[in-house]
């Protein structure tokens, strides 16, 4: 089985990180060319990008990181979480909280503190842990530590007892499916199932204009590209090699004498920072944030980007959740009958057809030739 | 009097089973009861009364279903020939009508042929009395217990007198102990704080949410000291009875829901077990089973009793092959590797989700829940077991047991534990492995199927119905542990307990994240479920 999963997924002498080289010249092209293409570009010529536009890519890239945060420890430590979602949800929702705080008294009912809904419940004060969102530093920490903490406490729990396997994809999956049912209730002072919605403004500036938006995504690129390159740094240092060893044979790498479950819970804890921050990005430019986003589905989702793309790769995994997700778009607007039976599909040819996902297609292609 | 027509139709088929010997005298009484009944419609009010009076005597079957549809103003003369019908519903036009004699509908009429045979007040008030009396009288000891039941809601004089009357002659022991309570309430109105006394000793052994609401009221008003803390220790006896009863009921919804999920859980242990493939398409082949039991429903619209005993095997055999052409297409090729298999069958789910949806739409569709499977079990004042949940516990136990018995006796099931326990040596005997993984698949799917026409009598149907249960039996297989049914059958009960017992305390919401958690920290203890199981196939990787 071991010998089977470690198909020689990744090889870094055959080409470098060639990939990883394009795939970063495609970032620093998308970071000039949509402000100018938005700003630049006046609104009639067909060049024009569109804020629909900008959102749409910031959200393919908010994914894409996302399936980052995936691949590091499915592709190269072999920890199939199937409950990454939550940790997006979490980062998402802190930067939500900050959100919440900035519209004050611009709200419906216009309290200068409490956020709409905790006025409709008949709250009368601010939750314990609401307090210190009103700073936005404060707000990034919480979108770091939310998720590293619930990580680092799950993933000790789970390595500790040596929780493999489909047994912690399955865990996993019931960890965001309760954190699901418990951000729908209205008690939890998260907004029960409306969740966080009608931001106005993010550090002074209002998050309606294109100028926002456009910097928005400059930054959503600029942590793509942070976290593209830590996540590269890890996986070709010595502990990355460690972590190999984890995904092929874990048994023996525990009797070589490493410490397998530290390793397994550092790059666990890591890899939800990444989606916490991945989260925090997305929020203000979808500009909503609801209780749906835990849904187990949307974390199944994710894996199969990182499936389509090719996992072990990195930079395939962000191709695959733009790729799908560009799919997604597509096919929900204009045959919304077929985008089940197309994800399906996937679902099944790929892990049949296509296990290197599809840089494993192109790059097999290129070593042909 | 809502229950007279099942009273009589009762009794007219205690009659009709009499046969031929009877038949004689009751033409005979036939003739008296239909000149009784002819001279009640001319008759004065205070004459109807001793007309009804005589009517009840003639102790003909009609009685009661006539003297009640009198009470209530639906007895009614045709003016063409004055002969006598019952209406089925007053005033309504045009009228229902049924024979009073036979009892058997008579067609619909125009109401403006037809004349009300009108009553008063008073007369109301001895027909109530003459109908209690002769419903008090009748044989069937459910007629009278729910005559008894009727005239406790208004305890007058009368009444209380024709109970005590009853009370003396009756045999039967629950009817006789309604009487008692019946009584015993009359009595906590008297004067006589003896007789209070008594009372509401007798009422300590009442369970009834009524008379402990009767009591409570006691304690605030009585005067006499000792009767007040008589009536304050009744009432806590019957407090706690009636928090013991409905423990009992909780642990039954709770048996009940765990039986639900062992259903489900059987079917995923089975495919994990022997093939160690997560199935995540569980929950959809359980909703094809769900639709299999629509789809039986709507062939034989004239048989929905029957139909169960069609759809379990349709679910079954639905269900099972397309399991087994999920394993001959997908699953075959990613043996030995979980995490592979778990996204294709995934994405399986999302494909069986998609065709419901297009083939029946995506709105819930109502299965209908056969006569012999609604209504519930009411054994006494203060516990009532819905039906639909008794018959799923017995359903779960009988397909428990079947799987046991094909596992444990018959070659098929020798094959797959041979197979589940060294697929090489199992191979190297000559068994075709391949085959065994196709049926092992085929057989798990199956189950899920017949899982499937059991939720569709507890819940909607509709393309979300796997999703809502497949993590919670998920769930019962890690807690149980891998690939054991006993696991799986003691894990799925105990959760399903743990929850209920919860829900008062915590919601419906939070008992489910708790449950979720405390299975989290479950794992911990034993990774490996309740059950581990034994020997090499133990070892992953």
């Amino acid at each position: 089985m071991a010998a089977k999963q470690g198909l020689t997924i990744w090889n870094p002498t055959a080409s470098g990180d060639r990939g990883g080289k394009i795939f970063l010249s495609i970032l620093a092209v998308l970071a000039i060319a949509v402000p100018l293409l938005n700003q630049a570009v006046p609104a009639s010529s067909a060049l024009h990008l569109s804020p629909f536009g900008i959102t749409l890519i910031g959200k393919y890239l908010c994914y894409g990181m996302l399936a980052l945060a995936i691949d590091l420890i499915w592709g190269y430590c072999g920890i199939l979480s199937l409950g990454h979602a939550a940790f997006f949800s979490l980062g998402g929702y802190a930067m939500g909280m900050y959100l919440m705080r900035q519209i004050g008294r611009r709200g419906v009912y216009g309290d200068p503190v409490l956020p709409d809904f905790m006025v409709f419940l008949n709250w009368k004060s601010l939750p314990w842990f609401w307090h210190g969102f009103d700073h936005f530093g404060f707000a990034l920490l919480m979108v770091a530590l939310a998720p590293g903490l619930l990580a680092l406490v799950f993933g000790w729990f789970a390595f500790r007892s040596r929780v493999t396997g489909v047994y912690f994809s399955i865990i996993t999956q019931a960890l965001t499916y309760a954190l699901m049912l418990s951000f729908f209730r209205n008690d939890m002072g998260f907004g029960g199932n409306n969740g966080f919605t009608d931001f106005k403004d993010i550090l002074g500036f209002d998050l309606h204009s294109d100028t926002t938006h456009v910097v928005l995504l400059v930054v959503t690129v600029a942590a793509l590209a942070a976290s593209y390159l830590a996540c590269r740094g890890i996986v070709e240092s010595r502990a990355g090699r460690v972590m190999h060893a984890i995904r092929d044979a874990e048994s023996r790498t525990r009797f070589l004498g490493y410490p397998v479950e530290a390793f397994k819970l550092w790059i666990f804890v890591f890899s939800a920072v990444i989606a916490g921050v991945a989260g925090a990005l997305y929020v203000p430019q979808i500009g909503i944030i609801n209780p749906s986003e835990f849904s187990p589905i949307n974390s199944i989702e994710a894996v199969i980007w990182v499936a389509i793309g090719g996992r072990g790769t990195l930079y395939g995994a962000i191709a695959g959740a733009v790729v799908v997700n560009y799919a997604k778009t597509y096919l929900t607007g204009s045959f919304p009958e077929i985008w089940l039976y197309a994800l399906g599909a996937l679902f099944v040819i790929v892990p049949l057809f296509l296990p290197r996902g599809i840089i494993g297609l192109v790059s097999a292609r290129g070593q042909h030739k | 009097m809502k229950h007279y027509p099942s009273g009589g139709w009762q009794v007219l088929i205690l009659l009709a089973l009499w046969g031929p010997a009877s038949l004689l005298a009751q033409s005979q009484k036939d003739t008296s009861f239909v000149s009784k009944l002819d001279a009640l419609r001319e008759a004065s009010y205070s004459d109807k009364a001793v007309m009804a009076e005589q009517l009840s005597q003639t102790g003909h079957p009609s009685v009661r279903a006539v003297l009640t549809a009198l009470l209530e103003d639906r007895l009614y003369y045709r003016n063409s020939d004055q002969k006598i019908f019952i209406a089925k519903v007053a005033d309504a036009d045009p009228l229902d009508l049924i024979e009073p004699l036979s009892l058997k509908g008579a067609g619909s009429a125009p109401a403006d042929g037809f004349t009300k045979i009108g009553t008063n007040n008073g007369l109301r008030h001895t027909l109530k009395m003459t109908v209690a009396h002769f419903s008090l009288s009748s044989p069937d000891a459910s007629v009278r217990m729910d005559a008894v039941r009727e005239m406790m809601l208004s305890l007058d004089e009368p009444t209380v007198a024709l109970l005590r009357e009853r009370a003396a002659v009756e045999t039967n022991s629950s009817v006789k102990k309604e009487i008692a309570t019946g009584l015993a309430l009359a009595d906590l109105d008297g004067t006589d704080a003896k007789a209070r006394l008594a009372a509401v000793g007798v009422l300590s052994h009442s369970v009834s949410h009524d008379v402990r609401n009767r009591l409570a009221l006691l304690v605030d008003g009585e005067k006499d000291e000792q009767v007040r803390q008589a009536a304050v220790s009744a009432l806590q006896t019957i407090d706690r009875w009636r928090t013991f009863y409905s423990d009992i009921e909780t642990l039954f919804f709770g048996l009940s829901l765990g039986s639900v999920l062992v259903l489900i859980a059987i079917g995923l242990a089975i495919t994990f077990g022997v093939m160690g493939v997560i199935n995540m398409a569980h929950g959809e082949l359980m909703m094809l089973g769900s639709y299999t039991t629509f789809a039986v429903q709507a062939v034989m619209p004239g048989h929905i009793g029957a139909s169960i005993f069609v759809s379990i095997p349709a679910a079954f055999i639905v269900s099972g092959l397309m399991g087994i052409l999920m394993e001959r297409t997908i699953i075959r090729f990613l043996y030995g590797r979980p995490l592979e298999t778990l996204l294709a069958t995934f994405g399986v789910s999302l494909i069986l989700q998609q065709l419901v949806r297009s083939i029946f739409s995506a709105l819930n569709r109502s299965v209908i829940t056969p006569d012999w499977m609604s209504g519930s079990l009411r054994i006494n004042d203060a516990l009532a077991i819905t039906y639909n949940r008794l018959y799923i516990i017995i359903f779960t136990i009988i397909v428990f047991a079947l799987i046991m018995l094909v596992l444990k006796r018959t070659r098929l099931g020798l094959d797959i534990r041979a197979v589940s326990q060294n697929r090489a040596m199992a191979k190297a005997m000559g068994i075709r492995t391949e085959w065994v993984d196709a049926m092992t698949f085929g057989l798990g799917a199956g189950i899920a199927g017949m899982a499937g026409v059991a939720l569709s009598q507890l819940t909607n149907v509709g393309p979300n119905l796997g999703q809502s249960y497949i993590i919670d039996s998920f769930m019962v297989v890690v807690f149980g542990g891998v690939g054991n049914l006993w696991g799986s059958l003691i894990g799925g009960i105990s959760m399903g307990i743990f929850n209920k017992l919860l829900e008062p305390y915590a919601g419906a919401v939070l008992a489910k994240i708790f449950v979720l958690v405390a299975l989290i920290l479950f794992i911990q203890i034993r990774p490996r479920g309740l059950f581990p199981k034994a020997g090499r196939a133990a070892e992953d990787k």
